[in-house]
């Protein structure tokens, strides 16, 4: 009982409450869609994106202000283990940033395709759509700054019901599978994780991720809840070989929400694997665990590349393209992991863990935004049909081409960054294959986005369809955050 | 055997025939019910963790109880979630398995 006494002896943290905001405003958000209908779900939606873009950029300042602290809140007042605390330190202040940027981008460009709903016409995707968004921002904002693992798991599931319906938002059949399919992996990530949780509460008596990190001893009870809360969060994350729900649902589902789903929902997961690891379960961690992570993570981005070079449909291509970008995400675990210490440490492979989730979720965003654009462009988005586009689509087309560069990981872009803090660490720790690994699927990436390009820069077919119009400003999303994905990597460089 | 242990067993073993039927059951609305098996053997955990918690003089700890009831309320609002998107499902005519060659006899009847 002395943390008890001692977290009672400390008092509340101060400067905290920007915190509760920041889960809190999408939640209201979305209570005032529902209560003002289907007419005016995407007025309220739409003007709810710049004041969350606002908090989440207190709040990222607020965390900057404070140097490597962060920011902490106790619910209530009651401290843990009595209360539930909440965490902001520079991961989560970047992701929590990220989302608003991509949250608020989805919805500009959704704006075409669920605006006000014209005279006679029906509503409900509207509203549907804005509802889903809204919820996936508050539980995506929960799963960054919960520090109690009963509250991410609720953030878990708030996420794959706000998720769901963005993939089934056309109703069609084969969206509904999709959608039923990803709904069932999740559910059983989710109950896996739930079980660990309550492994953890039984051992130590706790869930708080600082006072686990004080109790948790290497003892079966401690290694069956890590395995199965792990295993659980990669089948939401859809790393390989529990990926098999991904490229339906996120090719199938409208291009605004497939951007939210493949740049943001499944990071969500990645980052409550990364919190239990590094923060709630340090001294768990062993070499062939952490090896056996990095395993599948190599398997996804070799895997996932292939795949993605043999599809015939542009969003399919994306998709896969995920898959394999996930990979990369799950490297972190044996590049960060000290042999000699015996535990995970937070360096170089950390920051290139984080910057590659930062960077893939602003560069698919774009590429998705830019797939859906070209798709109504065409009325269809077979690769080997892309003749033309690049006379038709310049700007789309751009586009897509910056992502890629920052997929690729061609400096200066994100992409560049972070894979080459993980080519360091890997050098640094002496871990040769992961490194080729990295090369490899670089390649592989280039080859796929070559290939595409190729189609796009060549000359059209004789009996081409009258192309769609687009609306100018909706290509502008897609470029400015490809823009930002390519030059994050020269503000990376800065400090 | 104390009656913690045999709760315990016996949470232990629904979870494992609901994990059995979600991964053998092709149908969507057993898997459905497989996963609430699966919960219901997660919830009966809580109940052993609170039992084998508690203080003296305690019935048991409250903390796990608190947390099985908005696990409740997540499965029952994953359930009808599910239930509302498979019963969607079958209305466009898409059958009741993720199968994608199985056609359902309302898929052969809806055909023009």
């Amino acid at each position: 009982m002395t943390a008890l006494t001692e977290a009672l002896a400390a008092g509340p943290p101060a400067g905290g409450g920007w915190l509760v905001a920041a889960i809190a405003w999408p939640v209201i958000a979305l209570l005032l869609v529902i209560a003002g209908g289907e007419r005016n779900a995407a007025r309220v939606g739409v003007l709810a994106l710049p004041v969350g873009f606002t908090i989440a950029v207190k709040v990222a300042l607020d965390v900057a202000g404070t140097g490597a602290g962060g920011l902490a809140y106790h619910v209530g007042g009651w401290a843990p283990p009595l209360g539930i605390a909440l965490q902001a330190d520079g991961l989560s202040a970047a992701m929590l940033l990220v989302t608003a940027v991509v949250t608020s981008g989805a919805g500009i460009y959704a704006l075409a395709d669920f605006g006000p709903p014209r005279e006679g016409q029906s509503g409900r995707t509207t509203l549907a759509f804005w509802a889903s968004l809204l919820g996936a921002w508050a539980a995506l904002n929960l799963a960054f700054l919960g520090n109690d693992l009963f509250n991410l798991y609720v953030a878990l599931e708030l996420l794959t019901f706000a998720a769901v319906p963005l993939v089934c938002l056309d109703g069609s059949a084969a969206t509904l599978k999709a959608a039923l399919r990803y709904l069932l992996y999740a559910l059983v990530g989710s109950i896996l994780y739930l079980l660990g949780a309550v492994l953890l509460y039984g051992a130590y008596g706790t869930l708080d991720m600082g006072l686990l990190a004080q109790a948790v001893r290497p003892e079966p009870a401690a290694w069956a809840a890590a395995g199965l809360m792990t295993a659980g969060l990669l089948a939401k994350t859809a790393l390989f070989p529990l990926h098999l729900w991904l490229p339906p649902a996120h090719a199938g589902a409208p291009p605004a929400a497939s951007a939210v789903l493949s740049a943001l929902v499944v990071k969500g997961s990645f980052f409550i694997v990364l919190r239990l690891w590094f923060d709630a379960l340090p001294g768990l961690a062993t070499a062939a665990a952490m090896q056996l992570v990095g395993l599948l993570g190599a398997g996804a981005i070799l895997y996932g590349s292939a795949l993605a070079l043999r599809q015939q449909r542009l969003k399919l291509l994306v998709a896969y393209s995920t898959v394999a970008q996930i990979g990369y995400l799950f490297l972190v675990f044996p590049l960060a992991f000290d042999a000699s210490a015996g535990q995970l440490v937070a360096g170089a492979a950390l920051t290139g863990g984080l910057l590659q989730a930062v960077s893939h979720a602003l560069a698919k965003a774009a590429m998705f935004m830019s797939a859906g654009l070209i798709a109504v462009t065409f009325g269809h988005d077979r690769i080997a049909e892309l003749g033309g586009l690049a006379r038709a689509r310049p700007a789309s087309l751009l586009a897509f081409a910056l992502a890629g560069v920052s997929l690729v990981g061609l400096p200066p872009s994100g992409g560049f960054a972070a894979k080459w803090l993980l080519l360091s660490a890997a050098v640094a720790t002496g871990q040769w294959w992961w490194a080729a690994v990295i090369v490899l699927g670089g390649l592989l990436t280039g080859a796929y986005l070559v290939l595409v390009l190729m189609r796009a820069l060549a000359e059209p077919a004789a009996s081409v369809a009258p192309l769609q119009p687009v609306a100018a400003w909706r290509e502008t999303v897609p470029l400015a955050l490809a823009l930002f994905a390519v030059l994050m990597g020269l503000a990376g460089a800065l400090p | 055997m104390s009656p913690t242990t045999l709760y315990g067993l016996c949470g232990a073993a629904l979870v494992g025939i609901g994990l059995y039927g979600l991964l053998t059951e092709p149908r969507l609305l057993r898997k459905i019910i497989a996963f609430n098996l699966v919960g219901s053997g997660v919830f009966l955990l809580f109940g052993v963790v609170a039992r084998r918690g508690a203080d003296a003089g305690l019935g048991g700890d409250p903390v796990p109880q608190a947390l099985v009831i908005t696990g409740i309320v997540v499965a029952f609002s994953a359930t009808a979630l599910a239930v509302a998107l498979l019963l969607r499902l079958h209305e466009t005519g898409g059958g009741v398995t993720l199968d994608d060659e199985a056609e359902s006899p309302a898929a052969e009847r809806s055909k023009p």
